[in-house]
């Protein structure tokens, strides 16, 4: 599997750790209820399909990357930085 | 009292093996330049004092024994002297945190082969990357498509070394079985 | 026996090899199976299950029988295939499964005793009594099974891994393989051109005589720089995104050579790829097919063209098609005798120069360790023919496995009765010549240019102009037969030992998928997956449940293609290898006064620094922590992670990330940190210490540095991106050292060369020896501590300076085991406690939390559940008697059944304290801050301890910390 980091470029898969869905960016406030803080760490949809989720280039330019992919037909549609830019 | 005496990572003697020659470079002064949001502008202005500005991502300048690489996001280093003060961006002084390895020769693409994932096909001077030596952080500046430096942790020096001259030895054998 | 004027072996270049302790000749390009050919043996191996007496089937990689054993000076490697295996001067092999010898195999009753062995046996026999499966069957057959054997030795052999990337990937270099090359080749594109064979050329070697215009084009793509040719080198997987796993033999085939790898498995990255990897025959099932001497019609004329030796001397061919008439004439041309051609079809063609029996089926051979006849079965009547070798052509399956390792799925197709690769099923990837059905020479070689003028064409380059060998275009003629009705056994996998009968009886007993059929009779499992018995396994099934082949379906192809050896996948990865040694300024220092390093993650740290007299660890740990606790001590923690941080919200992002507020801290302090996950677990604790108004300096502990720092990257790129924050490691970048003990400010001051006023958690800038470092008022220890920070260079000259002042003033190096001792009598907890399913209650900081600020974990760690007296919470144990206690050991309340029900909590750290002259732990009690006071059972029945121990707070000593704050 390669992942084309949108600083590095195209690199293959080991380069990358795999935190999970990118639910975690939507972290809820403070004062949110239980139920939401129950469902940002716990529930998760699991789709045979498109997905996103949060990859780490730990050994290339630290960039978190949000990745929009088919679990079915492993085809990466999109690669963005989580904190935006491309520098 | 007198001073400490510094020591650098490996103290060893250059490889030559076939036409490939491996050498740990002397330490170099290294400073990491973060500029903060907004500021990367600002920072190449200020790197404009000693001609120089921020490097795009992959790639390093040169100017009058300083050298600026990039090293990740947002983040180059400035090799071979003291960056210019008060820049609007975090800077630490990485001199004593990598070890330089250097490789050069005819096939020393033939030798990263066995150790990097990257494509080295088309690479050239002024090329820069972010990514592993085997198991290893490296960052890799091309100086000729058979002319690298290799920088990787201090700490991991030997593994670094015997690694790259475990494979120029497999590559020698295989040269010389041919 | 060997043909003069035909192979294109060097004779030249004769070899020796031994085969079972016989040594027999050869030549350099030799095959082991076409040395054996040549030499006229007939036996190479005993079948898997019931030792049936093998010979050669086939001349490539798919071949089921001849497995063998190569015995190296540095490896036995089981399983190998004699047909791939090369012949090189002292060669040794060894044929497999059989005892005492493959002539006189014990181990044949099985095959008199068949009935009992059909397929599922182990799930209808050898169950009663109930008590001889465990002490006799079971053994028994364990014994009996598995095929080939280990040495038992470490493979001490040299192997490496390696990256390529291109443009175009071409698997195979036969006609169509060879023709995308050049294509590919001469528009520019970086190509790689692999073949698992040791010469490129494909069945263009193995048909005929090698065309002219073979080495025309071999030399036009070896003067191509931008075309790489890797033969002996075999594509095993098809992955995402165009990465192929490959498996080169770059030494096996010669003898070892000092620091050549036997093989190097390449990991290849290419934009489009062109499966042009042939077809393999099929055989055709009847009644005792398995006799050595019985092999592929196309394999006989590869022994003949290639390596210029038949097996036999009245040769017969049975087939369903055309293409055993090449492999008749080659032979006939040759000068050798075909006796009969046995075709099924009624319409088949004559054949001049032998007798062709035209809608006739062979139903039996004999000549258990050679052939000797066949019957053939011609209408009403029966007929035998002497023959001591038969030629099969069940006609060809194109190699579609990589268009499966995708999950794609092969599509059948009446018209060639065979699967061929359905398009797209691997991306980026375009089959032809005969892997996608193509089976004349002009075909493969009109379908190679197409695939390559396609893949220039995604790749955007221009399709150069290339002129197509004439060739011959003979059509494709068959007419399916799949096995032949028979009484007794008739083979269909000859490597896992599956007859007709075998799936007959899978479908017979309900087993009617396909899927069901491969693993209830194991069909398809053997090492060659299936390659020469799937389609005819299929079709068995099919007609055995009433259904067309296309309806029945297939199993799926996985990668590896062939075997990989896990050497090769693991290469660089042996020992010390595995994964990078980091190493301290201090550690040659250490080693010299006798340190033994342990292992701290990558870290080489010493356990201890024996003195002369000590013969235990013991004794050196004991006395450490009191030279700590009573002069001074000095040890290396620059392992510990430390992470520089700049910038105006530098302290707003500590106090996200931090339990507690550390944007009020001082400039010149340092200040103990909590750090969560977000679900409210500890992540990791540590000091950060303010440098100045914008400048921090964050620890971790060892283990964590990396966790910690890729965590800080997710908090400040997820959720504070605008942020005038900045961070970096710079756990490299400063060597540091602990100093500890009543005594050390004295060490401190006579090595700065003043004294400094630093008070407790404080922090500053200072020159050592000429050199700029940082100091730190911090303590592990409990004793009044320092730490000292110079730039790594300087470590090792600092180290041996410190530890000189030590020694003078009756103090010394400390180690690890110290180390930990000093920490549990303070009571100060180590990822052995925060090991991820704690939280701050549990470990009795949840005042650390601070209730004014959010901070990541917050929420969480606020949960029902996460808090209150059912939580195990952290407590000291002391046993009553001088006991040992164990790290591990689980606690219980006196009188209570030591059940898992029943536990209460578990030890996690254990010392011996020199301090307190006893054992201490540290452990998690339920409820146990309420508990102080209690006598609790401790208990670890795998080391034999069972200790009543008084339950404590955890810091043993100097409660109050008056010797830290000193």
């Amino acid at each position: 599997m390669r992942l084309t980091c949108p600083h590095c470029g195209p690199r293959d898969r080991r380069e990358f750790y795999y935190y999970g869905a990118s639910e975690y960016l939507n972290r809820p406030g403070p004062e949110a209820a239980p139920d939401a803080w129950d469902s940002y760490l716990h529930l998760r949809d699991n789709p045979a399909g498109v997905t996103q989720d949060l990859w780490y280039h730990e050994q290339g330019c630290t960039a978190w990357l949000k990745v929009t992919r088919n679990t079915v037909t492993h085809e990466i549609l999109a690669v963005e930085a989580v904190a935006g830019g491309t520098k | 009292m007198p001073d400490l005496i510094a020591k650098p990572a490996l103290g060893t003697m250059p490889l030559n093996l076939g036409q490939i020659v491996l050498t740990e470079a002397p330490m170099l002064e290294t400073h990491s330049i973060q500029p903060y949001p907004g500021q990367e502008k600002a920072v190449s202005k200020a790197l404009k004092e000693i001609g120089l500005a921020f490097p795009k991502p992959n790639t390093w300048l040169e100017k009058a024994g300083l050298r600026i690489v990039w090293t990740g996001r947002e983040q180059a280093f400035l090799l071979g002297g003291v960056p210019p003060a008060g820049m609007p961006a975090a800077v630490t002084d990485q001199s004593d945190g990598w070890v330089t390895l250097t490789l050069e020769g005819p096939g020393a693409r033939d030798v990263l082969a066995r150790l990097v994932p990257l494509d080295l096909r088309h690479v050239k001077k002024g090329d820069a990357a972010r990514s592993g030596l085997g198991h290893m952080p490296l960052i890799l500046i091309t100086e000729a498509p058979d002319s690298f430096r290799l920088m990787t942790f201090r700490s991991m020096a030997r593994t670094a070394w015997h690694e790259i001259h475990d494979a120029m030895t497999k590559v020698e054998a295989r040269r010389a079985a041919s | 026996m060997r043909i003069d004027g035909k192979g294109r072996i060097d004779r030249t270049r004769p070899v020796t090899f031994t085969f079972d302790g016989k040594a027999y000749p050869a030549y350099r390009g030799d095959t082991l199976a076409s040395a054996l050919i040549a030499n006229d043996v007939r036996l190479v191996g005993r079948s898997f299950k019931y030792h049936r007496p093998r010979g050669i089937l086939t001349a490539g990689s798919e071949e089921p029988n001849a497995l063998v054993e190569i015995v190296g000076p540095a490896n036995v490697t089981p399983n190998t295939r004699a047909t791939v295996q090369e012949v090189f001067e002292g060669l040794v092999a060894r044929s497999q499964n059989r005892w005492p010898s493959l002539g006189l195999d014990l181990m044949a009753v099985n095959d008199l005793a068949a009935p009992f062995f059909s397929a599922g046996f182990y799930y209808k026999t050898f169950m009663w009594p109930r008590r001889f499966w465990e002490g006799l069957y079971e053994p028994m057959i364990r014994r009996a099974a598995g095929l080939g054997r280990l040495s038992g030795r470490h493979d001490e052999g040299v192997y490496e891994k390696a990256w390529a990337h291109c443009d175009l990937l071409v698997i195979g270099s036969g006609p169509a393989g060879l023709m995308a090359a050049l294509a590919a080749g001469r528009a520019g594109a970086d190509v790689i051109l692999a073949d698992e064979g040791a010469e490129p050329g494909g069945r263009l070697l193995s048909d005929g005589d090698a065309p002219a215009w073979l080495g025309e084009v071999l030399a036009e793509l070896e003067s191509l720089p931008n075309v790489r040719v890797m033969t002996r080198t075999t594509v095993t997987g098809a992955y995402d995104d165009g990465t192929f796993g490959a498996l080169e033999r770059v030494g096996l085939h010669r003898r070892p050579r000092p620091n050549l790898p036997r093989e190097c498995f390449w990991r290849i990255v290419a934009r489009r790829s062109i499966l042009a990897a042939g077809a393999l025959e099929r055989p055709i099932a009847f009644q005792n097919n398995d006799r050595p001497g019985i092999m592929m019609a196309g394999a006989l004329s590869a022994y003949l063209n290639r390596y210029g030796v038949v097996p036999g001397k009245a040769i017969t061919l049975f087939a369903n098609n055309d293409g055993a008439r090449q492999t008749a004439r080659g032979l006939m041309a040759a000068g050798l005798t075909v006796s009969a051609i046995i075709d099924s079809r009624e319409d088949a063609p004559d054949e001049p120069g032998t007798t062709v029996h035209k809608g006739a089926v062979v139903i039996d051979a004999k000549g258990r360790h050679g052939l000797t006849e066949i019957t053939v079965r011609k209408g009403a009547g029966e007929f035998r023919i002497a023959t001591d070798c038969l030629g099969l052509s069940g006609g060809w399956n194109p190699s579609v496995h990589l268009t499966c390792h995708l999950n794609g799925r092969p599509r059948w197709s009446d018209d060639l009765a065979a699967f061929v690769p359905s398009e797209g099923a691997v991306p980026g990837m375009v089959a032809a010549g005969a892997a996608n059905g193509s089976f004349s020479t002009h075909g493969c070689l009109a379908a190679g240019l197409a695939a390559a003028a396609q893949s220039l064409a995604a790749l955007g380059m221009t399709v150069p102009e290339v002129a197509l060998p004439a060739a011959e275009d003979a059509p494709y003629r068959l007419s399916p037969l799949w096995a032949v009705p028979g009484r007794k056994r008739a083979w269909l996998d000859f490597a896992n030992d599956v007859t007709v009968k075998d799936v007959a009886l899978s479908a017979q007993e309900g087993y009617r998928s396909v899927e069901h059929m491969k693993r209830y009779t194991t069909q398809g499992m053997a090492p060659d997956q299936g390659k020469n018995s799937n389609v005819a396994a299929l079709a068995v099934l099919a007609d055995a449940t009433g259904r067309g082949i296309a309806e029945t379906g297939t199993t799926t192809f996985r990668p590896p293609y062939t075997p990989v050896s896990i050497a090769a996948m693991g290469a660089g990865g042996r020992a010390e290898g595995f994964a990078p040694q980091r190493f301290l300024t201090s550690d040659q220092a250490s080693r010299d006064r006798g340190a033994p390093m342990i292992e701290a993650g990558l870290w080489y740290r010493p356990g201890y620094f024996p003195k002369p007299g000590e013969t235990t660890w013991r004794q050196a740990c004991d006395r450490e922590v009191v030279m700590v606790r009573s002069s001074v001590g000095v040890t290396d923690v620059s392992t510990l992670g430390k992470i520089d941080i700049q910038g105006k919200d530098a302290g707003r992002f500590l106090d996200l990330v931090y339990t507690n507020t550390f944007s009020t801290l001082p400039v010149g302090r340092a200040r103990y940190g909590l750090m969560l996950r977000e679900d409210g677990h500890v992540l990791d604790d540590g000091t950060t210490a303010r440098l100045a108004e914008d400048h921090w300096l964050m620890t971790t502990t060892t283990a964590a540095a990396g966790l910690v720092m890729r965590h800080l990257d997710f908090v400040q790129q997820a959720f504070c991106a605008g942020w005038d924050v900045r961070f970096i490691s710079v756990t490299e970048a400063w060597a540091q050292f602990a100093v500890a003990g009543p005594v050390a400010r004295d060490l401190i001051a006579s090595a700065l060369g003043h004294t400094p006023g630093l008070p407790f958690m404080g922090c500053m800038d200072v020159t050592i020896q000429g050199v700029a470092g940082r100091l730190f008022r911090i303590s592990f220890s409990g004793e009044e501590g320092y730490e000292i920070a110079v730039p790594t260079r300087f470590g090792e000259a600092l180290f041996r300076d410190l530890t000189a002042r030590a020694e003078t003033m009756g103090g010394g190096l400390y180690g690890m085991e110290a180390l930990n001792v000093l920490r549990i009598e303070k009571g100060f907890i180590t990822h052995a406690e925060i090991h991820g399913r704690t939280t701050a209650f549990d470990i009795g900081m949840d005042k650390m939390i601070s209730p004014k600020k959010d901070c990541i974990g917050k929420a969480a760690a606020a949960r029902p559940g996460m808090t209150g007296p059912e939580r195990e919470q952290l407590v000291g144990l002391k046993p009553l008697t001088d006991s040992a206690l164990t790290a591990g050991a689980h606690l219980f309340a006196q009188g209570a059944d030591l059940t898992r029900e029943n536990s209460s909590g578990y030890v996690t750290s254990v010392g011996y304290s020199p301090t307190l002259g006893s054992f201490l732990a540290l452990g998690f009690l339920r409820n146990g801050r309420a508990r102080q006071g209690e006598t609790i059972r401790l208990v670890d029945r795998l080391r034999g301890v069972d200790v009543l121990c008084l339950v404590t707070d955890p810091v043993f000593h100097d409660p109050t910390g008056e010797k830290l704050r000193a």
